[in-house]
């Protein structure tokens, strides 16, 4: 019998390891392509992040039904995202929109701090989306917590200065967000580098986009990057955050009208699953998720993926 | 892939342009660039014809089953090219079955379909089982078979009498033999030739696919698929991956095969065959398989094997649809590709003629674009302006439904009542036929 040719990649490159909350949890560290034991010693698990928002207003039923009642408060909603085993937990503060209820920078703070003292876990904190009502977010919360580095999501190219002031200022983590472009994620790195951002204190969002909606572009892009980084691009050796919760607004994922397409809470539990197991295989380090049943699955299949099981 | 002047040097170098090509050097470059097929060139001397034909073949071996290629794959990755031949989902059915049972289990398989934007997503094959354990069953369940599904079959057994018996009673159908191991490969391969079909080899891991190939290579029989045995997911995934390597990078033959992973039913089949989708496997075989699991395993199927030099993007302009005319309503959405196609499609579903207006928001779809501060009121009003759509037609300008909190500034902007449209672009053509009133 002939013998197999030898396939591993001995790359020169590895993924930066970037240390969140208190410390306890590390994204990224790969010496090679996601799961492969064969070339990549490194067998930590991608990062699971549990989604809580601070209003639910806007929040899908078909989600918040999953979260026995929970999800009304959302100290207790992050609480039960740790008890089923998620690492993190991310926070959106979008009631900060005053067409949302215009919350004030201090409550969301107070929020946060109380989300974070209850559960210890390290903190995603994502805003409304428009910089100058989140600027001032950020900043609070920033201050408010001081013994655990939180990740401030997202800057982009167009302005990014702001955010990562407020980065620096307190030790927190940058998400430089990229839009589905392996040039521009390797220039977020740079300008954010520039600027004097850490790269300990940085993580590269490079848009998740859901089954469906452009996943096969993130999934090259993802692919990409990483190859890049272990070929030994610096600037791309920063690890991936992929926030996998826009599964939820495919409509072929949450649609009921449509009885032959099967119940939905297991279609859309699917569509994240799914999505979130394309970014991993491309080389998320951490991961954002919406339903807990998703994500459960998500958790067994990169331990069994590392060989832990 | 040889390089042009590899292909250069067993050409006849006479330049006589019977191929369509000025040179032979031409010639070789196109076939480096896999744009021509040798037996363009009628001089080319039949050794080296061989040599060429088995340099230029996939890495991948290409292998029919029923009138579905499997296979053929060239690259590792799908950003250096596109993949080939989309993975094959197959769906168990057992030869005990009586024949209304057999027809409504063929009628549950051909229901996992799904029209998605003129695409049909659709389960690809039965797999009969030998459950009965009698080769005269096989063999007269399969020609039922055969009578009421016109795609692909996979004939589970490991049964070489039932094989062939099967096998040659749907000669016709080109099935896959589904398995041969080391303990009846000789009898397998028999079986195979015979009926003129395809083998798969469920073998114990990549080593043993080796071996097994190995075998059937030196019987001269190649028209095989792979089972690399594994149980798990850390299996699939390393597996599948050190066999497209090894075929691909170092053109190592013995596994350069389709690969096929048969699995149960259930969520960790389910999971088993996303991996599997994703890296590298020709065909799955489930035994069960529900629509809320298949309208996102084959979604990503679609996914993956989409060409990936299609543009994210496409043009910010004033996209005519059906034929509108001065009252036709006015609609308008993102330039991201995906977003772009799934509108068009539901609004020609609608039979209405449209004016679609696409804005530039860099790629992103509706809503990443709104929250990003790409798709706000003036950069749609600017859109608006330059393809001159308000003066084209007095109609109603309708708002994608996620984006409703522009519409009062649109209106102030542009000067024309806006009305709100559906957050589910599935929901344009009713929402148009009660809007133009139709
Ligand atoms: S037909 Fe063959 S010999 Fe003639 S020019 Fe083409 S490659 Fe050369």
């Amino acid at each position: 019998m002939t013998d197999i040719p030898d396939v591993a990649d001995r790359f020169s490159g590895a993924i930066d390891e970037v240390a969140l909350g208190k410390g306890d949890y590390v994204a990224g560290g790969a010496k090679g392509m996601p799961f492969l034991s064969f070339e990549n010693p490194v067998k930590r698990r991608p990062l699971i992040a549990g989604e809580v928002f601070d209003t639910l207003d806007g929040y899908p039923q078909l989600a918040a039904d999953m979260f026995d009642g929970r999800q009304k408060d959302p100290v207790e909603w992050a609480l039960m995202w740790k008890e089923i085993g998620a690492d993190m937990i991310c926070v959106r503060l979008v009631s900060t929109d005053p067409s949302r209820g215009g919350t004030p920078p201090e409550e969301s703070a107070a929020l946060v701090k109380r989300i974070s003292d209850a559960t210890k876990l390290p903190i995603i904190v994502s805003g409304c989306g428009v910089m100058d009502l989140d600027i001032p977010v950020f900043t609070a919360v920033a201050e408010a917590v001081r013994d655990s580095r939180l990740i401030l999501s997202k800057a982009d190219e167009d302005d990014y200065k702001r955010l990562a002031s407020v980065a620096i200022a307190n030790d927190h983590i940058v998400v430089g967000f990229a839009n589905l472009d392996v040039n521009l994620s390797k220039q977020m790195n740079i300008l954010l580098t520039d600027f004097g951002v850490d790269r300990r204190n940085m993580l590269t969002d490079p848009l998740m986009a859901a089954l469906g909606m452009g996943l096969d572009y993130s999934y090259s892009v993802q692919e990409r990057i990483r190859i890049a980084a272990l070929m030994g691009d610096s600037m791309l050796q920063i690890p991936m955050l992929c926030d996998c919760t826009g599964a939820w607004d495919v409509g072929d994922a949450v649609s009921d009208e449509d009885p032959s397409l099967g119940d939905p809470r297991f279609r859309a539990t699917w569509w994240e699953a799914i999505t979130a197991l394309a970014a991993v295989i491309s080389g998320a380090d951490i991961v954002v998720m919406r339903g807990p049943g998703a994500a459960d699955m998500l958790m067994g299949y990169c331990d069994e993926l590392r060989g832990e099981i | 892939m040889p390089t042009a002047i590899e292909f250069f040097k067993l050409l006849p170098k006479t330049n006589c342009k019977e191929c369509g090509q000025p040179t032979c050097l031409a010639f070789a470059m196109l076939l480096s660039n896999q744009k021509a097929t040798i037996d363009l060139c009628p001089h080319v001397a039949s050794d080296a014809k061989e040599t060429l034909e088995e340099a230029s073949a996939p890495p991948v071996r290409t292998v029919k089953v029923g009138d579905k290629d499997l296979g053929g794959e060239t690259v590792l990755y799908r950003h250096e090219r596109r993949f080939v031949n989309p993975t094959a989902y197959a769906l168990t059915a057992s030869d005990t079955l009586s024949s209304d049972a057999l027809k409504e289990r063929v009628d549950y398989i051909a229901s996992l379909r799904y029209d998605r934007v003129g695409m049909m997503f659709e389960a690809d094959m039965v797999c009969l089982r030998n459950n009965s354990g009698d080769a005269g069953t096989f063999a007269s369940k399969a020609a039922e078979l055969a009578g009421i599904w016109s795609k692909g079959i996979v004939l589970e057994t490991r049964d070489p009498a039932a094989a062939e018996a099967a096998a040659t009673a749907i000669k016709g159908r080109r099935p896959l033999i589904y398995g041969a191991d080391a303990s009846n490969l000789d009898a397998m391969i028999g079986a195979a030739k015979a009926a003129g079909c395809p083998l798969g080899l469920v073998c114990a891991d990549e080593k043993d696919a080796v071996a097994l190939t190995e075998r059937c290579a030196a019987a001269g029989f190649k028209d095989l698929v792979l089972d690399l045995g594994a149980s798990n997911l850390k299996e699939t995934l390393e597996r599948q991956t050190v066999a497209r390597r090894a075929a691909v990078r170092s053109r190592f033959k013995p596994l350069g095969y389709p690969l096929m992973n048969r699995v149960g039913s259930g969520e960790y089949a389910v999971a088993t065959a996303v991996v599997s989708t994703l890296k590298y496997g020709s065909l799955v075989v489930f035994d069960d398989l529900k629509s809320y699991e298949a309208l996102p395993l084959f979604t990503l199927r679609q996914n993956i094997y989409t060409d990936p030099q299609v543009p994210i993007q496409v043009k910010q302009d004033l996209y005519p649809i059906g034929d509108p005319d001065e009252h036709s309503p006015i609609m308008f959405t993102t330039n991201f590709s995906l977003t772009y196609f799934t509108v068009r499609a539901d609004i020609e579903k609608s039979k209405i003629p449209v004016w679609l207006q696409i804005v530039n928001t860099e790629g992103l779809s509706v809503l990443t674009a709104y929250s990003a501060g790409k798709f706000e009121p003036e950069r749609v009003a600017e859109a608006f302006e330059e393809s001159g759509v308000l003066s084209k037609s007095d109609g109603p300008v309708i708002i994608p439904g996620l984006v409703t909190r522009m519409s009062g500034k649109l209106q102030e902007i542009i000067g024309r009542k806006v009305i709100v449209g559906t957050n589910d672009s599935r929901d344009i053509p009713k929402h148009l036929r009660s809007v133009t009133g139709q």
